[in-house]
Parts: structure tokens; C-alpha cells; sequence
């Protein structure tokens, strides 16, 4: 039946995509249906969000390294403004560029190509969840220029400081920026729905359930993830919204309403979005990983099954963010236990990529240095991890900047070495020239070399004491001393370092899509079927009648049944 | 590094904690990370060297997975009969108190309610102060933590104490200051644009100046 049903489907998105052929630019790109136009818009803004929460980061580390000085670019920073600084940052980096670059952009332009399907299922909902995506950009963009700032109550966004003007001083600001963010949920719930619904019903023939590629399962599985937890953030945003706007008292314990409550429905989120934004990116370093090390995965259901095993524990995470914030203290222990009960299927997923490199012959291009540093930096963030599970050692840490560094080595490797390594790796088939080897290296180191000096320092002033979201530490005669200030003002210098590096990057983007060598279908000799196709793929991506079978999984990489050392999925025999 | 004092009971406790986790975890990172750059250079591609065919399913080859996994889960249980007996010393039980004082959070100052001479809070010759908390070094203290309007979090680093107050609820927790001295208490819940400056200082004091400051504070708040 389900077969039949996405023919079907199948036909009437044909039908409807051939009517368009002959339109302008504006059908063409901005109100396409075509994922891999949706793809590349999700991208662009993606990148582009990133940009913006990459100078907000700089101007907020110029004021915490060199307190009251005018930023260049900028001006002063006010305690107003650096707290709207931190709030959009984080908010920017994890929602408008962590969500719709691994799982937007790269969900759209690969779950098709690498299960052979000719575009997603539904072709309009995903225009349509782009289009509600975009508009959350602008909403959150605009919220930062309203009378009285940007909100600056922390991405987390605690009530009662978010619920009252009062109290925050930013009234408008607050309820933009919970539009904004409620309107982003809305795009990845209809993306959500999009992917799941592809994967499970247009594969090509013969692709079975472990013959699908991991970054497609990770993608959807992290969908799936989303969908699970985000309904309880969303009718406690509604809640937030009302006590902003209609003055209700939800989170007002004076008219019995409970500011905790905010925290178990965010966390409840909170938490598996860790994951939701994680699994896309293992899914693309394990993909790599397979490509240039010419190596069959090391245990395929291994890495399915722990990310499953891993998707369900993280539902039973979230109070460990809340440890000692007025909780019954009896449930801290229940939440240790399930913690660092996550670290298990998390090791093994690490385990399973560090086995594959074993008896492979590894190149190191430049997508796959950035799969590898992701291995290799990730690792930190999550033995960092265990000393903010362990309730008795989070008493200490809890907010202060060992949180903070702990979160950057798990999040940036995710979101922006995880970004790299998939735009490297994809590059020659999103635009059909090669990305320019010896610059993408001089990014890659001039990226990662940096980012360490940037976070150890921000390790070592959390251990020191240093709270989070302060906006001039002079106050605190303890952590004020030359020697935090000087740690500071590494953490800064490396990431004006860092940022300038990407102006490399952004070169050799144009420069290698403008005159780049040309690709070719396969430049990575690599199996699966987005290679099979021309780069980059045209419209329906492949000819109607010469969809691709599946005879083979993703992996079958140095197969001793076969001279090459690598062996296309759509292969016959 | 940056050295932070230990000045209560439990801050020995707690960095012993985070040595035991730093030991464990350092290990298996150094471990892996070592393993990961050594296969690297070992599997680094060499002309006309074919790579093994390996799927992670045989027993011998998928030993190298399970046995870590169970060793990971023993470390886990390690760490956390650490963790829940630390957490249960500090915030589950409430041993008996010499005194007790009530740190009230609001934007964007600190109020300490010292229970004056009869040692009692609530009665007359209560102290209150703003950004200074007066204790005595070896006593047993309960704090009353309560907010006036949003999240504020009460933080002592050299106690190794954090808790976050919340309005409309009153949350008791304890410490016993082991050594004298000054030092900073911060606010560690973002709470309004006054987060920053919302810093107090604890005094830890000897018996002879805890009790010759209540005398002078008394003297100078009773009518």
C-alpha cells in the first residue's frame, strides 16, 4: 500500500514540477520546490546567520578581554546590549544555524540524491517550511532593533525574567524573540515530517533498511527526535507568551503559577535537541570517514542502534540542567544515574568510528581532516561531559565558563566542523567543480588551532570560579586578578584569529565555484548514489526512466570480491 | 592553573570528586586519542595496499568494541557512587545548625538577615546588610534562600556551594566555613542587566571578631 501511495505521489509532484519548467528566476530560486533550490536556501541563510552570530561572539569577547573599550565595529558595549549579544548568539548559532544547515540544508539536498529519489514527498510543505524559516529570521533579526534591544534573558530564557518586561526591560524584544523562535520550530516541524516521510517511502528499489546511507538515518532519526520533544516547548512558549502579552501567571508563583515549570518543558526540549543537531553531524563523519579511509563501516548496526539507544536516553537527561536549580534534591540522583548511562552508547558510537579507520587506507583531504578533527575534538566535549553529570561535581560547575567551554567542544564541532566536513565532501556535487585543496587545508588549520586556544583557556576560568554572563568581571575582586584577564584575553585573540580565517573559506568558495576544476559525477570514488548523477544534478535529478536500483549497502568499500576498491551502490551483479 | 581556596567542609569533597572523574576520564581520552592518531599514521594510504574488508560483526574483531563498553559502564559506576554521595552530604541532608541566616536575592543585590546576639532569626535585634555576610569560622550555618522578584543563584565558590533562589519558596540548604578570611559571593543566574554587578563578599570570621561585629552592628541598628 505505502508503495503505491508515494507513486502516486511521486506522480502528481512530477506532474506538478514539469508545469514549472519555463519559469523566471524568482519561481526557479526563491519559490522553488526543488529540494536542492530549498537545500541551498536553507544553506545560504544558515551561513549567513552564522556570520551574524560570529561578530556578535567577537563583540562580546572584545568586552569581556578588554572591559569598556569601544569595539571596533560596534562602539561601547552596555550591560543592555551584552546580554542581548549572548542571548542572540546562542539562540543564532543553535536554532538559525545548527538546525537548518545539518538538517535543513543537508537533509533536503541529500536524504533524495543518496535514497534515489527524484524530490522529497512532499515538495510544497518544504517550500513552505523555508519560507516559515525565513520569516523566523527576519522576526529575530528585527528583535534586536525594537524599542528597548534585543532580549537578553539567555537563550534559555527563564522565567520570570523573560516574562516581564518589568524585569528583563525588553518587552518587545522578549516576545519577538519567542515568536522567532516558536516560527523556527514550526519550519523544522514540517521539514521534520518531509524527511521521515521520504526516506521511509521513496527509496530506491532495492534499497532496504540497512542498506540506507547513516547520514539519511541520522538525519531522520534526529528528526524524529524533534518531533517527540518539542510539542511540550511549544505550549510552554505559548504559556511564556501569554504572561508576556497578556499578562496570565503561568510562571508567576504569586498567582500560583511555577517558574520551574518553564525549565522542565524547555529542558524536556533542550536536551534531545543536543542530539537532534549531533546525529546529522556523526552521520556525516562517518560517512566521510567510510569515503577516505576506503573502508567498510565498522559495524553499521552498531552505530544505528546506539543512536537510537542514544535518541531514547535522551529523554530521560533533561533535569540534569536543573540539578541545582530548586528541584527535589532526591531526583538529582535519578538523573546522574540515567547521565552518565548516555555516556555508553555515546563511547561506543565514538569506539565504532575510531575502528573504522583500522586496515584502511586513509587520505587526508580536506573534508576528511574535518571529519576527523570532529572525532577528535568532540571527544573532549564529551569526557568534559561527565564532570557536569555527576551531580556532586555540577554543584561547583554549574554555570560557570567549564559549562560554557564544555558545550563550545560539543557544539562547534557539530555545527561548524560538522558544516565544513559536509560542504567540503559535497561541494563538487552541490556545484560541480572542485573545492581548491591547499586553501581548504590552510581554513581547516587556521580554523582548529585557533578554536582550541579560544575554549582551554575559557576551562581553566570556569575551574578558577568564573560565572557565566557577566558582563565586566572587575566586580569580582576573586576572578579579576591579571592572571584570569589574561587567560580572557587569549580566548579573544584566538578568535579574532579564528574568525579572520574564514575569510579564507569564503575565497575559496568563489573562487573554486568560479573557475574551479570540474568535478565529474564521482571525484571521491565514493558509493553512494548522489555519485551516480551528474554534478550537479539536474532537475528530477536523475533521467525518469533511469532512476537507480539498489543492489548493495552504502559501505562496500576494498570488498575482496572486486578489483576496484570501491563498489557503487546501483551496481548490478 | 587558578587556585581556588577550600573554606567549608564540603569543598575538599567535591574537588576530590573532580580529580576522580578528571583521573578517569583523562584516561580513557588519552587512550583513545592516542589509539585514533596512531591509526591514522599507521592506516595512512600507500600505493597499491589494498584495506582489509572488516564489518564490525565478527566476534574478534567486534571484542574491541564490547570489552571497552562494559569498561565504560564500570567507570560510570564509579563515578557515580562518587557523584550521589558527595550530592547527598551537601544537598540531601541538613545537619544540626549553630545558626541560621536568610540570603534574600534581588535585581540586583544580595540581603543577608544575620540572626544577631540571641541567635535567632526574626527577632528584633536581627542585622540585616546588603553585599556582606558575616559567618563564623567552625559553625554550622543553614541559609534560608529566597528571591523578591526573579532567578537569582546563590554562589560561594571557595564553599564549592551554588543554588539557585527562586520567588515565592524558601530553600534551606547548609555550610560549615573551615578557615577565615574574605571572599567573593556571585550571582550565577543571569537575572536582568544588573547580573554583573550583583557581587557581595562573605566575611569568614573568628569568634572574637564575628562576635565583636554583631556587638557594633547591633549598636548601630538598635534604637
Amino acid at each position: 500500500m505505502a508503495d503505491t501511495l508515494a507513486e502516486v505521489q511521486k506522480q502528481e509532484v512530477h506532474g506538478h514540477d514539469h508545469d514549472h519548467h519555463d519559469q523566471g528566476f524568482v519561481s526557479k530560486y526563491i519559490f522553488s520546490t526543488d529540494h536542492k533550490i530549498i537545500a541551498m536556501q536553507y544553506l545560504f541563510t544558515g551561513m549567513l546567520m552564522g556570520v551574524i552570530g560570529g561578530y556578535m561572539a567577537y563583540v562580546f569577547r572584545m568586552q569581556l578581554a578588554f572591559p569598556g573599550i569601544s569595539v571596533p565595529g560596534f562602539g561601547q558595549v552596555s550591560p543592555g546590549e551584552y546580554n542581548s549579544l549572548i542571548t542572540n548568539h546562542g539562540s543564532i548559532m543553535i536554532f538559525w544555524v545548527a538546525m537548518p544547515v545539518l538538517i535543513a540544508a543537508f537533509g533536503n539536498y541529500l536524504i533524495p540524491l543518496m535514497i534515489g529519489a527524484d524530490d522529497m514527498v512532499f515538495p510544497r510543505i518544504n517550500r513552505l517550511s523555508f519560507q516559515v524559516f525565513f520569516v523566523s529570521s527576519v522576526v529575530l533579526l528585527l528583535s534586536l532593533f525594537v524599542e528597548g534591544g534585543g532580549f537578553g534573558g539567555a537563550w534559555t530564557s527563564y522565567p520570570p525574567l523573560s516574562a516581564s518586561g518589568d524585569y528583563n526591560l525588553t518587552q518587545l524584544g522578549a516576545s519577538l524573540w519567542l515568536i522567532a523562535v516558536a516560527l523556527e520550530f514550526v519550519a523544522f516541524l514540517l521539514g521534520g515530517i518531509n524527511f521521515i516521510t521520504t526516506l521511509m517511502n521513496s527509496r530506491a528499489p532495492g534499497m532496504k533498511a540497512y542498506d540506507i546511507p547513516m547520514v539519511c538515518w541520522m538525519i531522520v532519526i534526529a528528526s524524529i527526535l524533534f518531533m517527540l520533544s518539542v510539542g511540550p516547548l511549544l505550549a510552554g512558549a505559548v504559556m511564556l507568551l501569554f504572561d508576556q502579552t497578556l499578562n496570565t501567571g503561568f510562571y508567576d508563583p504569586a498567582r500560583g503559577g511555577d517558574p520551574i515549570l518553564w525549565q522542565h518543558l524547555f529542558w524536556f526540549f533542550g536536551h534531545p535537541e543536543v542530539y537532534v543537531v549531533l546525529l546529522p553531524a556523526i552521520g556525516i563523519t562517518v560517512d566521510v570517514m567510510a569515503t577516505f579511509s576506503r573502508k567498510k563501516l565498522f559495524g553499521y548496526k552498531l552505530v544505528l542502534y546506539t543512536a537510537v539507544a542514544t535518541g531514547v536516553l535522551s529523554f530521560f537527561v533533561w533535569a540534569h540542567h536543573q540539578f541545582i536549580a530548586g528541584i527535589d534534591p532526591r531526583m538529582a540522583n535519578v538523573f546522574t544515574v540515567t547521565t552518565l548511562l548516555i555516556s555508553v552508547p555515546i563511547a561506543e558510537m565514538l569506539f565504532v568510528m575510531i575502528a573504522t579507520l583500522y586496515g584502511g587506507s586513509i587520505t587526508l583531504t580536506t573534508p576528511m581532516l574535518w571529519a576527523l578533527a570532529f572525532l577528535a575534538e568532540f571527544l573532549i566535549g564529551g569526557v568534559t561531559g561527565i564532570f557536569l553529570g555527576a551531580s556532586g561535581a555540577d554543584i561547583y560547575f554549574h554555570d560557570t565558563y567549564f559549562v560554557l567551554a564544555h558545550f563550545h567542544y560539543t557544539f562547534f564541532p557539530i555545527a561548524i566542523i560538522g558544516t565544513f566536513c559536509a560542504f567540503t565532501y559535497w561541494f563538487p556535487k552541490m556545484f560541480g567543480k572542485m573545492m581548491n585543496e591547499t586553501l581548504g587545508k590552510i581554513h581547516f588549520w587556521g580554523t582548529i588551532i585557533p578554536f582550541n586556544f579560544i575554549f582551554i583557556p575559557l576551562f581553566v576560568l570556569g575551574m578558577g570560579g568564573q560565572h557565566r554572563r557577566i558582563y565586566n568581571f572587575e566586580h569580582f575582586p576573586e576572578i579579576a586578578g591579571p592572571e584570569y584577564f589574561q587567560l580572557r584575553q587569549i580566548a579573544t585573540i584566538a578568535l579574532l584569529i579564528m574568525l579572520a580565517f574564514q575569510a579564507v573559506f569564503f575565497f575559496n568558495v568563489v573562487m573554486s565555484w568560479w573557475k574551479g576544476e570540474k568535478a565529474g559525477r564521482n571525484p571521491w570514488r565514493a558509493n553512494t548514489l548522489e555519485w551516480t548523477t551528474e554534478s550537479p544534478p539536474p532537475h528530477g535529478n536523475w533521467p525518469v526512466e533511469d532512476l537507480p536500483t539498489v543492489y548493495r549497502g552504502p559501505y562496500e568499500y576494498g570488498h575482496p570480491d572486486r578489483e576496484e576498491d570501491y563498489w557503487p551502490q546501483n551496481l548490478p551483479g | 592553573m587558578l587556585e581556588l581556596v577550600q573554606a567549608s567542609t564540603y569543598a575538599a569533597d567535591i574537588d576530590r570528586l573532580i580529580l576522580l572523574i578528571g583521573v578517569i576520564v583523562g584516561v580513557w581520552f588519552l587512550l583513545a586519542e592516542g589509539i585514533f592518531f596512531w591509526l591514522i599514521w599507521k592506516f595512512r594510504a600507500k600505493p597499491g595496499e589494498r584495506t582489509q574488508y572488516l564489518d564490525g560483526t565478527e566476534k574478534h574483531v567486534k571484542k574491541w568494541i564490547t570489552i571497552p563498553h562494559a569498561l565504560v559502564l564500570v567507570c560510570d559506576v564509579f563515578i557515580l557512587v562518587g557523584a550521589v554521595s558527595v550530592w547527598y552530604n551537601v544537598k540531601q541532608q541538613l545537619p544540626d545548625a549553630d545558626s541560621t541566616i536568610r540570603v534574600i536575592g534581588q535585581q540586583w543585590a544580595w540581603t543577608f538577615q544575620h540572626p544577631g546576639a540571641d541567635n535567632e532569626l526574626d527577632t528584633g535585634d536581627d542585622i540585616f546588610t546588603v553585599g556582606d555576610l558575616h559567618v563564623e569560622v567552625e559553625k554550622t550555618y543553614h541559609f534560608q534562600l529566597q528571591s523578591r522578584d526573579v532567578l537569582h543563584s546563590f554562589s560561594v565558590p571557595v564553599f564549592r556551594l551554588k543554588q539557585d533562589a527562586i520567588p515565592g519558596r524558601s530553600i534551606t540548604g547548609w555550610f560549615t566555613p573551615t578557615r577565615t578570611g574574605e571572599h567573593d559571593v556571585q550571582c550565577s543566574e543571569i537575572c536582568g542587566i544588573g547580573h554583573g554587578v550583583m557581587a557581595a563578599r562573605i566575611h569568614i570570621e573568628d569568634a572574637n571578631t564575628h562576635a565583636a561585629w554583631i556587638n557594633r552592628s547591633s549598636a548601630a541598628t538598635t534604637p
